[in-house]
C-alpha cells in the first residue's frame, strides 16, 4: 500500500517575502502546510543589555533601530516612558508637534506594509506609488532632525529643535492630497479580483484566539476587537483629538487590510487637526535637571556649556521606581518597562515589541492553507525583524 | 491609591497569605506574590477579572541587590475594563524555576523562550522550552548582570570613552 510523507522545506531567512531576515521551516503534505516552525534573532544586537549600560539620553538613538519603518513612534514610546519616571511634562508646541509626527510614522509604516504586502501578493504597481508617498514623509523625517530614518528627534521634556518655517505647509499638502492617494490604491486593490481571491478568508484568526496569543494593533482591530490605546489608554493629549477606530469583522486579511486603510485616512485628519492648532512657543520643558539647555545658551555662557556636558555625559538621576508606558505603534502595542534603581542608567529597560508577539500567531493563522497564502499572512501581521529580535 | 483598587481588594480577599507587597508609583499598582501561588493567581485573575491579555512577561536580575536573586514580571491588561496591573515574582538563583503560564494565557509561550533564552530561568512544564533569539548552542544567559557586555571572551566593558 502506498504511503504518504510530509516534507520539510527551509523558507528563509534570504527570502524576498519574509520581511527581512525571518526563517521558516515549514511542514508540508503536497502544498498544504502542516506546521510553522519561526527562527527569529538573527538581527539580534542586545539592545536591552546595551540599554543598562547608557544613560536614558543615550538609550534614545537606539530605539530609532528597533522598529526601522516607524522610527519616531519608538522614541516616543520609550520618551513617554522616560517622562513618567521622571514625572516631567511638555509644552503644548512639542506634544502637537509630537502628534503630528507619530501620526506621520503610521502613515509611512502603513504605506511600507501597503507596499510589501501588495507586491508579495502580485499586485506590484501599488508598491511604486506607494513608496512614492513615502518619501515624502522621509522628506519630511530629513526636513526637522536632518535623517531620513534614524530620526532621534524627541527629547525628555520636549523636542531637540523646534521645527523649521516650511513644516507646516509640507505636510499640509502631504495630508490634503493622501486622501487622492489612498484613493488610488482603493482603486486597484478592492475590487480587483485577484486581491479579493488571496485575501478574503485568508489566515483568520478569531477575536478571543487573538486576544489569548497577544495580538495588538491593526491586526485585533481586524479580528473585531475595538480596541486602540490612543483612545483607550490615551497618551501623549491624543484625547484631545477626535478620530474614529476602524474595526472589522470577518477576522481575514481583507478586513485587516480595509482597518489599516481606514487608519491612515484616520491618521491624516488628526495631523489636519493638529497642525490647526500648533501655536508658537518653546519646544522644551524648563526642567533644568533632565533637560538639555537651549543651544543659544551652550554656545554663548560657559554656564549653559557646563549644563549641557552635565546632562550628555553624566545624564540625570531618575526616582527608584518601576513604570510601563505602552503606545499603539502602527505594529500594535509598543511597550516600554523601566526599572530604576535610581542611578543614571536603567537597572533593566524591557521592551515589548509589538511585532514578536503577533508573529507568534503565524503557526495559528497559516496552517491548513498553501505556502502562497502564508506570504500573505506574513504580509498581513506587518512584522519587521528589527524590533522582534532588538 | 493602590489598597483601593478592585483587583488588589479582590486578591487579597482571596489569596490573602500570598500577597507581600502592594505598590503604586506614578498611578500604576504593582503586586508582588509568592511563586507558589502565581499561577492560582493569574488564572484568578483571567477568569475572575477579566484581565484577558498578557500584555508582556520578562525578568529583572537583582544581582546582589535583592536576596532573590530575579524578579519574573507579568503585566496584564483588562481590554473589558481597560486597566492594567503588574504582577511581580521572585526566583531564586539555587531554584531557578517558576511554573509556565502558557495554560492561562498563549501569549507566554514566546515571551517564556525569551526569558528562558536570556536569563535562564526554567519555565516548567513549558511546552517548547528552546532558545529564541540566541542559537541553540549558546552558553550563558546574556541578560543576567553578570554576563560581559561585550561578550564571553572579551575584555569587560569599562564605560564608554573610558
Amino acid at each position: 500500500m502506498a504511503t504518504t510523507e510530509t516534507m520539510t522545506l527551509n523558507m528563509g531567512p534570504q527570502h524576498p517575502s519574509t520581511h527581512g531576515v525571518l526563517r521558516l521551516v515549514l511542514e508540508l503534505d503536497g502544498e498544504v502546510i502542516v506546521k510553522v516552525t519561526p527562527h527569529i534573532g538573527f538581527l539580534h544586537r542586545g539592545v536591552e543589555k546595551l540599554s543598562e549600560h547608557r544613560t536614558y539620553h543615550q538609550i534614545l538613538p537606539l530605539t530609532d533601530r528597533l522598529d526601522y519603518l516607524a522610527p519616531m513612534s519608538n522614541n516616543l514610546g520609550y520618551i513617554l516612558a522616560v517622562e513618567k519616571l521622571m514625572g516631567v511634562g511638555v509644552p503644548e508646541r512639542a506634544e502637537t508637534i509630537r502628534i503630528i509626527m507619530a501620526e506621520l510614522t503610521r502613515l509611512e509604516s502603513h504605506l511600507v506594509w501597503i507596499a510589501c504586502h501588495a507586491l508579495d501578493i502580485g499586485a506590484m504597481t501599488v508598491f511604486i506609488y506607494a513608496f512614492r508617498e513615502r518619501e515624502t514623509v522621509m522628506e519630511i523625517y530629513e526636513l526637522i532632525s536632518g535623517a531620513r530614518m534614524t530620526s532621534n528627534f524627541f527629547r525628555v521634556g520636549g523636542l531637540s529643535q523646534d521645527v523649521p518655517d516650511e513644516f507646516v505647509k509640507k505636510v499640509g499638502d502631504f495630508i490634503d492630497s493622501m486622501p487622492g492617494y489612498l484613493d488610488q490604491y482603493e482603486g486597484l486593490l478592492t475590487t480587483n479580483p485577484i486581491w479579493l481571491k488571496r485575501t478574503i478568508g485568508n489566515g483568520v484568526i478569531s477575536a478571543e484566539d487573538a486576544i489569548d496569543i497577544g495580538i495588538t494593533g491593526p491586526a485585533l482591530r481586524g479580528s473585531g476587537v475595538d480596541w486602540d490605546l490612543r483612545r483607550d489608554h490615551s497618551y501623549a493629549g491624543y484625547d484631545k483629538y477626535d478620530f474614529k477606530v476602524p474595526v472589522g469583522e470577518k477576522c481575514d486579511t481583507f478586513d485587516r487590510y480595509k482597518v489599516r486603510l481606514i487608519e491612515m485616512r484616520e491618521s491624516c485628519k488628526i495631523v489636519r487637526q493638529a497642525l490647526d492648532r500648533l501655536k508658537p512657543g518653546p519646544v522644551l520643558t524648563d526642567s533644568p535637571q533632565v533637560c538639555y539647555p537651549p543651544k543659544e545658551n551652550v554656545y554663548n555662557s560657559i554656564e549653559g556649556l557646563i549644563h549641557h556636558f552635565k546632562i550628555a555625559s553624566e545624564g540625570f538621576a531618575a526616582p527608584e521606581g518601576e513604570v510601563y508606558q505602552g503606545v499603539e505603534a502602527p505594529k500594535g502595542e509598543l511597550g516600554f518597562y523601566i526599572v530604576s534603581d535610581g542611578g543614571n542608567k536603567p537597572e533593566r529597560l524591557r521592551i515589548r515589541p509589538p511585532s514578536f508577539v503577533n508573529l507568534q500567531a503565524i503557526e495559528q493563522m497559516s496552517v491548513g492553507s498553501m505556502i502562497a497564502d502564508l506570504v500573505a499572512v506574513i504580509g498581513t501581521l506587518d512584522i519587521v525583524l528589527g524590533e522582534i529580535d532588538r | 491609591m493602590a489598597e483601593n483598587n478592585r483587583a488588589v481588594l479582590k486578591l487579597k480577599e482571596k489569596f490573602a497569605a500570598s500577597i507581600l507587597d502592594v505598590v503604586e508609583f506614578r498611578g500604576e499598582v504593582t503586586v508582588t506574590v509568592a511563586k507558589d501561588a502565581i499561577i492560582d493567581i493569574l488564572s484568578f485573575l483571567k477568569l475572575s477579572l477579566q484581565y484577558n491579555q498578557l500584555t508582556d512577561l520578562t525578568a529583572v536580575d537583582y544581582l546582589n541587590k535583592k536576596t532573590d536573586r530575579f524578579m519574573v514580571v507579568y503585566q496584564l491588561l483588562s481590554i473589558p475594563n481597560k486597566d492594567r496591573l503588574r504582577i511581580k515574582t521572585a526566583v531564586t538563583e539555587s531554584d531557578c524555576r517558576i511554573p509556565t503560564a502558557t495554560q492561562v494565557w498563549s501569549t507566554a509561550n514566546w515571551l517564556e523562550r525569551e526569558v528562558f533564552d536570556l536569563f535562564g530561568i526554567v519555565f516548567e512544564n513549558h511546552p517548547d522550552l528552546r532558545r529564541i533569539l540566541m542559537t541553540e548552542d549558546w552558553v550563558g544567559y546574556p541578560l543576567r548582570k553578570d554576563y560581559p557586555l561585550q561578550g564571553p571572551d572579551r575584555e569587560p566593558y569599562k564605560g564608554r570613552l573610558s
